[in-house]
């Protein structure tokens, strides 16, 4: 099915240095038309450079980078016409209002004054920012700025949106809101491209995720399918006591059992039902089964240390 | 070596260094009625300080009571604060606090075109705030020729020679404290020492050689004091030609640091 579908985003043996570190390590991918992709990884697993690198502002070390045919290389002015960009950092104009600042952003892509008033004014609605249209910026609410920033990146009509960690920071309320109005954008097929480290995040909004640490690509594919084969459909967790432990080693000894905090996990790559019989025959404190999610997964690959 | 030409590349520009500028000018027009005052005030304060009061108890300087001698030289002055500061300061809060450039590189203006349109707008500030001393000085009878009409066009040169440089500090700058160094070390004594206050004649001869060269304001003084005076002198073009080329020099050299310190 893939095979027929127009790629807007092809990269080839992508590779990034700063200096002696290699932050982004020979990565391939293919990004098709309308479709919602994710990056994945630790903070430091080279999500954004890629980002930076896609948006063409950040030169490749080596590979090969196109868009829409586009090679960033070359092709960099005409590049950013096509793509609108919510940077992670707040980079908003601080010396302009709401208005303001979107107006002055289009003087940026040459679209014409009344045109980009129009396209404000519509965005602003949106976004519900309408009442704060005259607002100097340093009075928004983060969760106002970053709807505010997305708006920005939506005044030239852009093809693809590159979202870089859309909600990090918000509250619940402000993080729902940001995911109504990106579902709407993709309603209108609109190709997203987005950074996240909340998995839940990636589960909700992308078609396909890639995840990534230490510059590589560990895994990609979609995140039901990969939670699915990554760690089965469910989880038991049980209050840990060695008995439980010796007791879940036997009745599944296949499994991948993991010790976090004081449960233990056990993910037995069973189909749904199994995992309750077992409960039932035993009784194992603090017993709980529940989905298994992309943390899981990331977890799994990407290990608990931290990092930083 | 090929370090050192990619200092000298030749940036690519397009009319889009004008959207920059239009940017800051729109910022500057919001706040335009406090931005006149302080450039205003201190030349004032200047001329009757040095030029009424230490003025009494000094010679005239070839033929000019001193306050005639000092008043072209504010105006030179003005054109070198205004334009430095824009491109130090307020650039680095730009550039560094607001990641306003970051901003303006994500859509199809690019980062030479942001750095050009800095250094327009500091030499436009220096045409505004020089303007506003200039117009001072006549309107107290301190400027007998009219040539002091060219003094305008002079002034935007100069501010680009000034925010060229003011640019390369700021390139290089780790943070906005670190431009005290090129304030007291660099500012300062050419505010003093560029014939703004005493002819460079007072001077022994090898450190005359070594103002002209080195001291940019020495340069700017001498052209604005000869315009306002009517007094024109060959000298002059070789003044005016050390503008010309060394503004343009650093003009790249100041893109290309950005350059390095931001493309990453």
């Amino acid at each position: 099915m893939h095979l027929e579908r127009e790629i807007l985003v092809k990269a080839e043996n992508l590779t990034k240095k700063f200096g002696d570190l290699v932050a982004v390590d020979s990565v391939s991918f293919e990004i098709f038309k309308g479709e919602s992709f994710g990056f994945l990884g630790p903070n430091g697993a080279g999500k954004t450079t890629i980002m930076r690198m896609i948006q063409s502002v950040s030169p490749l070390t080596g590979g090969k980078l196109t868009l829409a045919g586009m090679d960033v290389r070359e092709q960099s002015r005409e590049i950013k016409c096509l793509i609108g960009v919510a940077p992670q950092d707040d980079n908003l104009d601080p010396d302009f209002t709401v208005l303001q600042n979107l107006i002055v952003y289009a003087r940026y892509f040459d679209i014409p004054k009344e045109k980009a008033k129009a396209k404000a004014e519509e965005l602003l609605k949106f976004m519900q920012l309408e009442e704060k249209r005259d607002t100097i910026i340093n009075a928004l609410s983060g969760g106002m700025r970053r709807r505010l920033i997305l708006a920005r990146a939506l005044m030239n009509d852009p093809k693809i949106l590159i979202l870089d960690e859309p909600t990090t920071g918000l509250d619940p309320q402000a993080r729902h809101l940001i995911w109504t109005k990106i579902r709407s954008l993709q309603k209108q097929e609109v190709t997203v491209i987005l950074t996240t480290h909340y998995m839940d995040e990636a589960a909700q909004l992308c078609d396909r995720i890639i995840i990534m640490d230490h510059g590589r690509i560990i895994e990609k594919g979609s995140p039901a399918d990969m939670v699915k084969k990554q760690v089965g459909e469910e989880v038991l967790e049980v209050l840990y006591s060695e008995e439980a432990m010796t007791c879940l080693k036997q009745n599944f000894p296949d499994a991948r059992i993991d010790v976090v905090a004081d449960k233990i996990q056990v993910f037995a790559h069973k189909p749904r039902g199994v995992l309750a019989k077992v409960l039932e025959e035993a009784s194992f404190k603090g017993a709980l089964i529940r989905d298994s999610n992309l943390e899981d997964v990331f977890l799994k690959l990407a290990g608990r240390s931290l990092r930083d | 070596m090929s370090n050192i030409t990619a200092l000298f590349r030749i940036p690519k520009l397009s009319y889009r260094v004008w959207k920059v500028w239009t940017r800051n000018k729109d910022v500057f027009m919001k706040t335009y009625k406090t931005n006149f005052l302080p450039s205003l005030i201190e030349p004032v304060l200047y001329l009757l300080a040095l030029g009424f009061g230490l003025g009494g108890f000094v010679q005239p300087i070839n033929g000019q009571s001193y306050i005639q001698f000092i008043a072209p030289a504010l105006v030179a002055v003005s054109m070198m604060y205004s334009s430095f500061y824009e491109c130090t300061y307020a650039s680095f809060v730009r550039m560094y606090f607001q990641k306003t450039f970051d901003a303006i590189i994500a859509t199809p203006v690019t980062i030479e075109e942001v750095i050009t349109g800095e250094i327009l707008w500091g030499a436009t500030k220096s045409l505004i705030n020089s303007s506003i001393v200039l117009a001072v000085i006549v309107a107290a009878g301190l400027v007998p020729s009219p040539l002091f009409l060219l003094i305008p066009p002079v002034s935007f040169l100069v501010g680009l020679l000034f925010s060229a440089i003011a640019m390369c500090f700021t390139a290089i700058s780790p943070n906005i404290d670190a431009f005290n160094y090129p304030s007291f070390l660099f500012i300062t004594p050419m505010f003093l020492l560029s014939g703004t206050f005493f002819p460079l004649t007072s001077m022994p001869q090898f450190l005359q050689v070594i103002t002209q060269l080195v001291l940019p304001l020495t340069n700017a003084v001498a052209v604005t004091r000869a315009l306002a005076l009517g007094s024109l002198q060959l000298s002059l073009l070789l003044n005016l030609a050390w503008m010309l080329i060394v503004t343009p020099v650093l003009f790249i050299l100041s893109i290309n640091l950005m350059k390095k310190r931001l493309i990453k």
